[in-house]
């Protein structure tokens, strides 16, 4: 209806990152939140009026105050600059805006074959952000492309956590390095690495326990993981992944700061963007931070992973459809 | 951002300095450091509107009393609205029913459900007594079932088994009759994580409830949670008849309008909230504290009020005046600060509201502590004027005459003098830095213009 995405009809982009945000979307849809659309109308006069009704759709998509700040005022200085005349000019604008925001952190996470093997995911987050799934998915994904894969069972504080990971690895068949409920994560995710070293494994995908950003002695164990990997072997690549639920609000960007603090991190993972949340303090995160989002998850299942695409994510987000 | 946020408010106050009653203008700013403190916090954007609209009409017209300014008559119904709207505390769980009183758990992933559960099977064991029984019907979760058992092995709670290749329904009915028949007190039903727009699974959780027929059906939701908060409370309560709500993860630094939010969308009382992962971390909701939370000024509000009610504004003329000069800060002047500490409900309880001040570690908050302060105050008393205002003439025999005069003794003298001396030093310098008017005027926004350099 606004001339975006005209060409995401394809087979391919039907089942891709933004066929299945909308289908979250599309289920049931709140009264409270309607899609930028309805809110326009066709006829609509480009006023300040509008603008403040998209201010408040960023708003209610956790943009957050100070960033959604910053778009408005690039919208509106086109505004005076008279260079929005219609409504597509408007929407493309808006998108475009907030697509340029995101594209230096859409970097997707490649296994390079040339480097010292294994490749280390590290798996970090607040508790029930979705790590260990997002690690089931991951081992599906890199399993895909080629690569063997090991898994770490690192959470040793959560109950049943380790049955978590095994049954993960169960279903994607690789193995999966534990010790007894209660071990040292950092002497497990040694054990490991010598393990896959041992039998040339390429991917190492270490999970760890939820642990609150704001303890301190949880965090200091954070470092001492990092630590042991670049014991094991200092030329060892490793990705530090953030793994965020999407339904977080602007804590999120907390989040990251303080992890990141302690462990540089290295990507981002957003999560259960399959609901009716959608995940927009990854704007300010990625303002202040520049930190690459990898993966974002939709759904709770294996297959329920895709490579992050700046594109469709503003597009589900600001929900404009064809 | 909480300092921002504080300075902000403040500034706004002194801004509405001297007027006689607020207007749409004289409260616009105001309300909109509010609005933005809200969003900042995670209140959900159509319950911010709300909020702001009503806190506007109630304040409208509003007269001034003299001893208060309008910004602080503003701030402080933005914070009476805001408790009155987070509910009462002391909610409690419906156990008044014949047993087995059924409690049903529902929220969205990784929302804390399955470890509330065991915190609340051990609040019930130990707080009342009860014989508690707990049963997962998350049969999609991997390992979620395992994660119970492991709770509830661990608490001394009993656990009704189920495996992942039943049916929810199958399990609850079951487990509902082995309730019945060991003559369980409570019976405590996790449930899967599930999105509040996936409509097999909130037909399932209600297929639950029409089985179970709770006593309590309870929505356990993530503080950290954001703007969504409010479509999924909705879909929930629309559901299922809630009873109540329970805020998780309290222990982190999220501001936590999630919980304005879902209370506002579901009209249900938030019972308690979840301070950690351990079982004992679940304490009973304090709608102060999540509201001063929400505003991210510590209680600065209420200090706000004590500060401008208490301080005997001439006395603290006359003594900003007196260091400003340069003249020394005596004994009565010393005497006249811990009297008005004491009448500000102590110095612990003014500790206490300020932010930050939950970080001072116990050990230097008991050199302060208000026994001190009544100690110092009957030595002060029982000196004569002249060591009052001379206070290098108390020699040897003076102070034996003080500690008998106070019940104190001659050490207990060399202290006062010893810290008299350096809060001599300290009012010394911070006359001249303007340390401690640029302190209380950050709490406050408008003490009287004596203290201020
Ligand atoms: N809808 C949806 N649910 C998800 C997604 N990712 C994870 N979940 C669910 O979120 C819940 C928490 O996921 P976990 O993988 O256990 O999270 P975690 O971070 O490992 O949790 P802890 O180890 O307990 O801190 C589970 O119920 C998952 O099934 C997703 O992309 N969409
Ligand atoms: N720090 C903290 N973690 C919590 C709290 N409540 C639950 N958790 C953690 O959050 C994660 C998800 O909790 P769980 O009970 O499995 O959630 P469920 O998926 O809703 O059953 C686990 O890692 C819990 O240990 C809390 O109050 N504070
Ligand atoms: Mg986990
Ligand atoms: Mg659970």
């Amino acid at each position: 209806m606004f001339g975006l995405n005209k060409n995401s009809t394809t087979e391919e982009n039907q089942t891709g990152m933004l066929a299945r945000l909308r289908q979250g979307l599309a289920k049931t849809r709140s009264k409270l939140f309607s899609g930028i659309e309805s809110l326009i109308g066709t006829k609509r006069a480009i006023d300040p009026a509008l603008l403040e009704e998209i201010e408040a759709r960023l708003l209610m998509a956790d943009i957050g105050v100070a960033a959604t700040a910053r778009i408005i005022e690039a919208l509106s200085s086109a505004m005076r600059r008279h260079e929005l005349n219609d409504m597509d000019q408007l929407l493309d604008t808006l998108k475009a805006r907030m697509v340029e925001l995101l594209e230096p952190v859409t970097r997707p996470l490649l296994i390079p074959d040339d480097t010292a093997k294994p490749f280390v995911i590290l798996v970090i987050g607040v508790n029930g952000s979705g790590k260990t799934t997002t690690i089931g998915k991951m081992t599906s994904y890199f399993q895909d492309q080629g690569h063997s894969v090991l898994l770490a069972a690192g959470d040793t504080f959560r109950a049943a956590a380790i049955e978590q990971i095994q049954h993960w690895g169960e279903t994607t068949r690789v193995p999966v390095i534990a010790q007894q409920s209660g071990a040292d994560s950092a002497a497990v995710i040694f054990d490991a690495l010598q393990s896959a070293r041992a039998h040339a494994i390429d991917l190492v995908i270490a999970d760890t326990a939820g642990r609150l950003h704001n303890k301190n002695n949880l965090m200091q164990e954070l470092s001492k993981i990092r630590r042991i990997i670049t014991k094991f072997d200092p030329s060892l690549p490793v990705e530090v992944l953030l793994v965020l639920d999407a339904g977080t609000g602007q804590n999120a960007l907390s989040q990251a700061q303080q992890f990141n603090e302690v462990i540089n991190i290295t990507g981002l993972v957003l999560t259960k963007l399959d609901g009716t949340a959608r995940g927009g303090v990854v704007f300010s995160i990625a303002h202040t931070l520049n930190i690459p989002i990898r993966f974002i998850g939709v759904g709770e299942k294996l297959q329920d992973l895709r490579p992050f695409q700046a594109e469709d994510f503003v597009t589900a987000l600001l929900d404009i459809r064809e | 951002m909480f300092d921002n946020l504080t300075g902000r408010l403040s500034q706004v106050i002194r801004e509405l300095r001297g007027q006689a009653r607020l207007t749409e203008d004289n409260i616009a700013a105001a309300l909109r450091e509010v609005r933005m403190a809200l969003l900042e916090a995670d209140v959900a954007l159509p319950v911010v509107r709300d909020f702001i609209e009503h806190v506007r009409l109630r304040s409208l017209g509003e007269e001034i009393k003299t001893s208060l300014s309008p910004g602080q008559v503003l701030i402080r119904n933005v914070r009476d609205e805001l408790i009155a709207l987070m509910g009462a505390a002391n909610v409690t769980l419906n156990l008044n029913t014949p047993p087995p009183a059924v409690i049903l758990m529902a929220g969205l992933q990784g929302a804390g459900k399955t470890t509330t559960v065991a915190k609340l099977g051990n609040w019930l064991k130990q707080q009342h007594h009860k014989k508690v029984m707990t049963v997962s019907c998350d049969v999609y979760r991997p390992a979620a079932i395992e994660q119970l058992r492991l709770l509830a092995h661990a608490n001394g709670l009993e656990f009704f088994s189920s495996s992942a290749n039943q049916a929810p329904v199958d399990i609850v009915t079951a487990a509902l009759g082995q309730a019945r028949k060991q003559f369980m007190d409570v019976l405590i039903v996790d449930s899967a994580g599930r999105l509040h727009i996936d409509a097999d699974m909130m037909a399932e959780i209600r297929q639950l409830h029409d089985i179970l027929q709770p006593s309590d059906t309870l929505f356990i939701v993530d503080s950290m949670q954001g703007q969504d908060a409010v479509n999924s409370a909705q879909a929930f309560a629309t559901a299922l008849p809630l009873t109540g709500v329970i805020l998780t993860k309290t222990d982190g630094d999220a501001r936590g309008g999630a919980a304005l939010s879902v209370r506002q969308v579901t009209g249900k009382p938030i019972i308690f909230m979840g301070m950690g992962e351990k079982v004992d971390a679940l304490v009973p909701f304090h709608p102060e504290r999540v509201a001063s939370r929400i505003l991210g000024m510590g209680d600065v509000l209420s200090l706000i009020e004590v500060v401008e009610q208490k301080t005997d504004l001439q006395q603290a003329e006359k003594l900003a005046k007196k260091i400003k000069k340069g003249s020394g800060f005596d004994l009565v002047d010393f005497r006249e600060q811990l009297r008005q500490m004491q009448n500000m409900g102590g110095l612990n309880s003014l500790l206490d509201k300020l932010p930050g001040m939950g970080q001072i570690p116990a050990a230097a908050m008991n050199q302060v502590n208000d026994r001190e302060l009544i100690k110092l105050g009957a030595m002060i008393d029982s000196m004569t004027e002249r060591e009052r205002r001379f206070p290098d003439v108390i020699n040897g025999s003076r102070k034996k005459r003080i500690a008998t005069g106070s019940g104190t003794q001659v050490q207990d003298i060399n202290r006062l003098l010893k810290q008299f001396k350096q809060m001599q030093k300290m009012m010394k310098r911070m006359s001249k830095k303007g340390g401690l008017a640029n302190m209380m005027r950050g709490l406050s926004g408008n003490l009287p213009r004596g203290y201020r350099p």
